[in-house]
């Protein structure tokens, strides 16, 4: 081979067109999952600072920070926070793992060359943006101040705009469909033939259970919109007493999208707990066909308990029991997982890199978001805990310390895969640790405020929360300077990182087979006989 | 494949569709002259029973489900399980309120 032939870099998804126009048509699901990651990360930056203010604000029992531009004490703590809920929901947490490392893994993961629609993976994509974008344009109209809940009669009556944040969800919701659509169709249609059901990966089952989630359940959401304007416009009563409609219907219709929303964040993040564990365990999953069955199994239980955020809205007495007994179904499958990740490490060999021991906090903090999450669905305990702080601190725990740390986590496990680089893991080990440190400094002692009668969506508080709130705040700076470490690490290094192996983890799923980054179209060469997703070899690969 | 499947594909005459869209003619009339008599609890309860012949008639024939693969009636029956169970689960509430 010549000089010039080792030199020149490979041709790769990422270098193989140039210019802005080149990425804005693209229907390559690698270039679409690095798009996402990008718009998803300026949301999420601005979310993050959203909190910041929130917290600044919590500091002191008074109101004395987000008292700006003559606002009204506490409208605009509410407006922070409606805003920081909806960014956080709809435009981070919701499309997170599937859009951006969804995209980019599961057509290689089972051994494809695109996503079956990619035309559709494209409009998707923008769907997502023009959602965002309405929602940031509803700033400039005041922002609503609801809550990310919008529960009428108060989002109905509010003098603020509620409806093009309202809009701003449906439009991601679109989005979030047709990504599901693409994925469902994917793994059915277009598995390498040597590629059977249950050789696939965890990860991509995961995604599959979710991709029908988001086709049966995001509909929903824009019925509810439908009905709120079918109301304003032509008086057509559906929510509001006055005219004989019911206010907890909107609940019941939210909650039906809503609550398996949170199967949406939470199922992409288990499928990736699966991957990483068996990689840096160097052993094959423990259960496989239990952990792919308990995705399916979350995804239909959790249709079925919507109603326990409702406990205190007015509902009959029998449907709360129903409900509240319905809940606790919902803790087996995840148990099921957990118990296996555990036995996954038993007797492993297991190695500490960045992303397993990110994947390790994970365990741990889902384990305490779980188990509140049992408390507040037991029903006399809800009656108690309902709408403090606990609660806040419960779907911090969920919705953060576990889908958002695994987002991290596989962020630096696909990282040398997506850019062909290495990043500095001691860096990432320091940011992981003061993440951990951080993240339980915010939200732990919000726990014991909520128990104690700390309600939650308040600007102010009475003297006796003070201490817990302090910690918080503190915690909270912690963590945010722990998230510029981790994020700055890994710009850092890719811009200048080393150049990465194509599989430096010796993981076993098919990604790790091909180049890093990989080819347009996949790969150069698809192995003849595609090995097991956790088939590891004996010896340590290095 | 689209050969085999042509000679299983199932075509239903005029008259046939035609005696299908006299049949929704007549529940319709059904629904409209029942409204008029009072049956108390049970005048939703018809009204629904007759909605549902309706609309099994439209889905079996015009949409040509019976004559489909068995997957597509399977995935329809899924769907209004799952819609019985929500509208079941949601009425859990109203029912009892
Ligand atoms: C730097 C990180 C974060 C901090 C400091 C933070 C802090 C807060 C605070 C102080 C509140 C208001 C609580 C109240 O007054 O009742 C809040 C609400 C909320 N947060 Fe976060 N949060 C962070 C990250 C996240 C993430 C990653 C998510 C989701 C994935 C999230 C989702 C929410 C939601 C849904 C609400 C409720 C909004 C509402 O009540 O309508 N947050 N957060």
């Amino acid at each position: 081979m010549s000089e010039a032939a080792v030199d020149k870099p490979k041709v790769n998804y990422y270098n193989a067109k140039s210019g802005i126009m080149s990425w804005l048509t693209t229907t390559d699901h690698k270039r679409l999952g690095i798009m996402y990651l990008y718009s998803l990360g300026v949301f999420f930056a601005f979310a993050v600072f959203m909190a910041f203010l929130l917290r600044l604000e919590l500091f002191t029992p008074e109101i004395d920070v987000l008292t700006f531009g003559g606002a009204q004490a506490g409208d605009l703590y509410n407006r922070i926070l409606t805003l920081h809920g909806i960014v956080m929901v709809f435009l981070f947490i919701v499309p997170g793992l599937p859009a951006v490392f969804g995209n980019f893994c599961l057509p290689i993961m089972i051994g494809a060359e695109d996503v079956f629609f990619p035309r559709i993976n494209l409009l998707s994509w923008y769907c997502y943006v023009l959602g965002g974008l309405f929602a940031i344009f509803s700033i400039a109209l005041g922002g609503p101040d609801t809550g990310w809940t919008f529960y009428v009669p108060y989002s109905t009556t509010t003098g603020h705009n509620v409806y093009v944040p309202v809009l701003a969800a449906f439009i991601v919701g679109w989005s979030s469909i047709l990504t599901g659509l693409n994925f469902v169709t994917t793994v059915h249609r277009l598995r390498n033939k040597n590629m059977s059901w249950f050789k696939m990966p965890l990860f991509v089952w995961s995604l599959y259970a979710t991709g029908w989630v988001q086709i049966i359940a995001t509909p929903v959401i824009g019925i509810l919109l439908l009905l709120v304007m079918m109301e304003k416009v032509f008086g057509i009563p559906v929510f509001d007493p006055r005219i004989g409609g019911d206010p907890v219907l909107f609940e019941h219709i939210f909650w039906i999208y809503s609550h398996p929303a949170v199967y949406i964040m939470i199922l992409p993040a288990m499928g990736v707990v699966s991957e990483i564990i068996a990689t840096f365990s160097r052993k094959t999953i423990f259960g496989y066909h239990f952990i792919a069955y308990s995705s399916i199994a979350i995804a239909a239980i959790g249709s079925l308990v919507w109603a326990h955020h409702m406990f205190t809205s007015g509902m009959a007495n029998e449907a709360r029991v129903i409900f509240s007994f319905l809940t606790f179904f919902v803790a087996v499958p995840s148990a099921v997982k957990v118990f296996n990740w555990i036995a996954t490490m038993y007797k492993g060999s297991i190695r500490l890199s960045p992303p397993m021991v990110y994947t390790m906090m994970f365990i741990l903090i889902f384990s305490i978001g779980g188990f509140t999450g049992l408390h507040l669905g037991a029903l006399s305990v809800d009656i108690h805990l309902h709408d403090t702080a606990f609660v806040v601190a419960h779907f911090h725990y969920v919705m953060f310390g576990s889908a958002g740390i695994i987002f991290f986590a596989a962020m630096h496990y696909w990282f040398p895969k997506m850019s062909g680089k290495l990043y500095n893991e001691v860096v990432a080990h320091i940011a992981g640790v003061l993440f951990f440190i951080g993240f339980n400094a915010t939200y732990f002692p919000l726990f014991i405020a909520g128990y104690l009668g700390m309600p939650r969506r308040y600007a102010s508080y009475l003297p006796e929360y003070e201490f817990y709130h302090k910690f918080s705040t503190i915690g909270s700076w912690v963590m945010i300077f722990s998230m510029l470490l981790m994020f700055g690490n890994l710009i850092y290094a890719a811009r200048k990182g080393k150049k990465s192996s194509d599989n430096p983890w010796g993981g076993a799923t098919l990604e790790w087979h091909t180049s890093s980054p990989p080819p347009t179209l996949n790969f150069d060469k698809l192995p003849d006989d595609i090995p097991g997703s956790y088939d590891y070899p004996l010896e340590v690969v290095k | 494949m689209s050969g085999a499947h042509a000679e299983e594909e199932h075509i239903s005459s005029y008259g046939f569709y035609v005696k299908i869209w006299l049949a929704l003619l007549f529940l319709t009339f059904m629904t409209v002259s029942v409204s008029y008599v009072d049956m108390k609890k049970f005048t939703l309860f018809t009204a629904m029973l007759v909605a549902t012949v309706k609309a099994g008639l439209v889905v079996l024939f015009f949409m040509h489900i019976r004559f489909d693969k068995p997957i597509f009636g399977v995935m329809l029956m899924v769907t209004l399980i799952e819609y019985l169970i929500f509208i079941v689960l949601t009425f859990s509430d109203y029912a009892y309120r």
